[in-house]
């Protein structure tokens, strides 16, 4: 089978981050990612089955990976060689459509009794990660024996798998799994009633965001800040009240909260500042932007960045990450992804072959008018598939 | 009344031929020179009427002879009342003039004549109303060292604060439910003396200290979308709803038993130095030296830095000189003050217009020392030059208007800070004045952090963007279209308006609205002017 194949290789790492460092996506013509002829993965034990990819989208972190970008912490938690792809909507042998939920938690890794967050639900604080008959991996697109989506086929356990409607397009169903994140982040925080939610960043992430806190809570306002124009549009559209450009973005705070200003830094402020972004930037400014007391929800995957966190301490704000989901999330980014018609964020779909335009389109994908692109797998050669009924 | 006389030519009406030489076009702080379609006409300010020859004497005949039901200034002064001497501010004259300003002049004959009179309770106030507050060189400039500092030192010399509720009265209401509101100091003073400058006939009368000392509260009632949209124009008191509203305020102040001495002064159209001579003139005219002066002045702005160029242009002192001076009852004294404005920049003009166009310059009443942002381009052009009319607007309703500006998206982060959120957040949404007076105007006028920095900072009132787009409610109701050339595309479409990058593009663009073929008729101004269309 054709896979997009991300190995262990330092002047490839080097190269990747020094192309990037030119413009963003260049990673994946200097990197260690390539179009590889490889071996189907091997079923690691009962419960697991093979997944044909129909389309596997291009995540924020899977171009942090590409451009070599990525936080060291994750090395221990990944296993080489691997392939990307953790967005997807695929085809399992009988036929039937699924959307895959990445996480590698204790049932995939056959680890029996489960661990603490395992046994509550919360299967993606999983604390075995690293353990189990697999091989490191926090998810699938992460691990060496799983395979991912970016390929012809990969392997996924029964927990990791949840049956696409059949009224439902791929185009909705790949945007299920960053939907899911974007649920999790809104129901794992304590959003109040007529709440002020800032919203930074209008990718992927920031728009699925924006369509959750309108359909999960009731906030009072939901402020956006977006960079593109096309970006600005979308948020609007999927619920935003008040939608601007990111350097606007603190003024339109400021205005909506009544808020006065001391230097840079609101003495008000959102009560809720949803950080889709995790850079430098973002994260300073959601520190300038947020109340006293209020909550900074990380959902944007940060890397090591300086930020003066004195207004953290001395206004008694909570800072709190938001990683993937619980098992249940899923019904609901279902429900919310048909809700709000969010396969109209896919905005292209690539071949396999075509892979560097691809991620260059990602990696460009705001100022190209483009949300999600994905690679487009159901034109790829494929064994003949037993079809239910 | 002292009234200078002696013959300038009057305005002037151009019909454009071939031989027409190029015409001036102010492009905020750069000019340039348009060739405009055979056929259009240019109108012109009259030349500069001359000066009075004794302005002091002059200041002193009219305290000494008021019009109207009121008596000579000394006759009002008494050892033991209260005065309270207030004076138009910043936003006039433009540019700022040379020294001695005016407002000097008159104020120290008053002083003068309190001191003779021994009056010693004697405070000034500048009629800020929702504008910014003066600095301390900006005071000096318009009083004199004198002034500042026998008042400055010992908080005689004050500035209003439209959002100190302990420093303002309320009088009650109009007979059309108006809510009048002013300076306390000035309300519970024996007299109130009040010290104007008429640069355009929308200044002054009652509108002085109905405006000029008020509140939000107050100035809601008249500073409106309704009240704009029916005035035709600002410059014809007696077609102004704006002027009407602050007229039955004046009179309300003076029920309550509020004296008021006004003391209005015109300016004659010497706008600009020496050296800029060439922009005072017909292109015709111009003179060897004119044409150098505006190759050098023009080739080396287009290569100096905006923030330079700006710079050279906010030190500009004008060259503008009392034209006439008069005082006593208010509608006596702005009776006699229009007609003197009128004196100076009326010019007749035959029928309107399908396209107007006009050269917007660097200065309008609310950036001096400061930056014009695009909603004071929008302002200047839609809500000042286009109400310089008389009788009916220039261009005709459907017509196009097009204005020559660069119009940054640039703002002057402390002396318009509401300014910045208005064009980021309200015009991002909607450009409809109505729309945005009901949907915005509350929560901008009644920000704590806008008023903050309007009382303790040099910030303009929170209102103030929302009262600048009404200004332009008349235009945008009666045109069918706003051309920009030269301006920065996105700020331009920002405001609803269309960007042309030459003055030919904007006039094809132009007859997409009106039809082929259409009149053009060109605003020769600054120096200001106000048509009188026939």
């Amino acid at each position: 089978m054709r896979a997009l194949l991300f190995e262990r290789s330092l002047p490839r790492f080097a190269a990747a981050r020094v192309a990037s460092s030119v413009a963003p996506g260049r990673g994946s013509r200097f990197g260690p990612l390539r179009l590889a002829q490889l071996d189907e993965p091997a079923l690691p034990g009962p419960g697991w089955q093979r997944v044909r990819p129909r389309l596997a989208g291009i995540c924020g972190s899977d171009l942090a990976t590409v451009d070599g970008r990525s936080s060291r912490y994750f090395e221990p938690i990944v296993s080489f060689p691997f392939v990307p792809g953790h967005e997807v909507v695929g085809e399992l042998d009988d036929g039937s459509r699924v959307v895959l939920e990445p996480v590698l938690a204790c049932a995939a890794r056959g680890i029996d009794p489960p661990c603490d967050s395992c046994a509550a639900g919360t299967n993606g604080n999983c604390e075995r990660i690293a353990f189990g008959h697999l091989e490191p991996g926090l998810q699938t697109g992460y691990c060496a024996d799983t395979g991912g989506g970016w390929s012809e086929a990969f392997v996924a356990h029964q927990s990791q798998l949840h049956t696409v409607p059949a009224d439902m397009a791929d185009e909705d169903a790949v945007m299920v799994e960053p939907m899911a994140c974007a649920v999790h982040a809104v129901q794992s925080t304590e959003i109040g009633e007529g709440a002020t939610v800032v919203v930074l960043g209008a990718g992927t992430l920031g728009l699925c965001t924006i369509a959750a806190l309108r359909r999960l809570a009731l906030p009072g306002v939901v402020i956006a800040g977006a960079k593109h124009p096309d970006q600005r549009r979308l948020a609007t559209d999927l619920g935003a009240d008040v939608v601007v450009e990111p350097d606007q973005v603190q003024r339109a705070v400021r205005r909506r909260t009544a808020s006065l200003a001391v230097g840079r830094q609101l003495t008000g402020g959102a009560d809720i500042v949803v950080d889709c972004v995790g850079n430098q930037a973002s994260l300073a400014e959601a520190l300038s932007i947020v109340r006293p007391r209020g909550t900074i929800v990380l959902v944007g995957m940060p890397g090591p960045v300086l930020v003066d966190l004195a207004p953290l301490w001395q206004r008694e704000v909570r800072l709190v990450g938001s990683y993937t989901y619980r098992h249940q999330t899923f019904p609901t980014a279902f429900e919310v992804v048909h809700a709000a018609a969010l396969g109209r964020l896919v905005s292209a779909l690539y071949p396999l072959d075509r892979y560097r335009e691809a991620i260059d389109h990602a990696a460009h994908a705001g100022r190209r008018g483009a949300v999600k692109i994905a690679f487009d797998l159901r034109k790829e050669a494929r064994p003949e598939v037993r079809r239910m009924g | 009344m002292q009234v200078a006389r002696r013959s300038t030519r009057p305005g002037f009406v151009l019909n454009v031929d071939r031989s027409t030489p190029p015409t001036l076009f102010w492009h905020g702080e750069q000019y340039r020179l348009e060739r405009l379609p055979t056929g259009s006409r240019v109108v012109y300010p009259p030349e500069a009427l001359p000066a009075l020859e004794d302005p002091d004497g002059a200041i002193r005949h009219a305290l000494l002879n008021p019009l109207g039901d009121s008596q000579p200034l000394p006759s009002l002064l008494h050892g033991g009342m209260k005065l309270t001497i207030c004076f138009d501010d910043i936003s006039l004259p433009l540019p700022p003039m040379q020294r001695p300003d005016i407002r000097q002049r008159v104020i120290e004959a008053v002083l003068d004549m309190a001191a003779e009179a021994g009056v010693d309770d004697v405070v000034l106030i500048a009629a800020l109303a929702l504008h910014r507050r003066m600095t301390e060189q900006e005071l000096r400039h318009a009083l004199g060292d004198r002034v500042y500092d026998a008042f400055a030192p010992h908080g005689l010399l004050t500035q209003l604060d439209a959002e100190d509720p302990e420093t303002m009265l309320h009088l009650g209401t109009t007979d059309a439910g108006e809510d009048v509101e002013i300076s306390k100091r000035a309300a519970t003073s024996d007299l109130i003396v009040y010290v104007n400058i008429n640069l355009v006939a929308m200044d002054g009368g009652h509108k002085s200290v109905a405006t000029g000392l008020a509140s939000y509260r107050s100035l809601r009632h008249h500073h409106n979308v309704r009240t704009m949209q029916q005035s035709r124009s600002f410059m014809d008191q007696h077609k102004s709803e704006l002027h009407s509203s602050n007229w039955r305020m004046g009179r309300h102040i003076a029920a309550c038993g509020i004296k008021v001495f006004q003391i209005e002064t015109t300016l004659n159209t010497n706008t600009f130095p020496e050296q800029f001579a060439f922009l005072q003139r017909r292109e015709w005219e111009w003179t060897a030296r004119d044409r150098a002066t505006y190759l050098g002045v023009s080739k080396s702005l287009d290569r100096t830095p905006p923030r330079l160029a700006r710079s050279i242009f906010q030190s500009i002192r004008s060259p503008h000189q009392m034209q006439s001076v008069q005082a006593g009852e208010v509608e006596a004294v702005h009776e006699v003050t229009t007609q003197n404005v009128y004196r100076q920049q009326l010019v007749e003009v035959q029928g309107q217009t399908d396209i107007l166009t006009m050269g917007l310059p660097y200065i309008c009443p609310y950036n001096v020392n400061s930056i014009m942002n695009p909603i004071l381009v929008a302002c200047l052009g839609l809500g000042y030059f286009f109400n310089l009319y008389r009788g009916k607007p220039l261009v005709r309703e459907g017509g196009v208007l097009i204005m020559r500006h660069p119009t940054p998206w640039a703002f002057h982060p402390v002396h318009h800070p509401s300014y910045i959120d208005f064009f980021e957040q309200v015009l991002a949404e909607t450009t409809d004045p109505l729309e945005i007076e009901s949907k915005f105007e509350e929560g901008f006028a009644t920000d704590p952090w806008y008023i903050h920095l309007y009382r303790t900072s040099y910030a303009y009132h929170g209102v103030h963007p929302f009262y600048m787009w009404y200004w332009c409610a008349h235009a945008l109701q009666h045109l069918g279209g706003v051309i920009l050339v030269g301006g920065d595309a996105k700020a331009v479409r920002r405001m609803g308006f269309k960007p042309a990058s030459t003055m030919r593009d904007a006039l094809e663009m132009a007859e997409d609205v009106v039809g082929r073929d259409p009149s053009i008729t060109h605003m020769h101004t600054p120096p200001l002017l106000i048509a009188d269309v026939k």
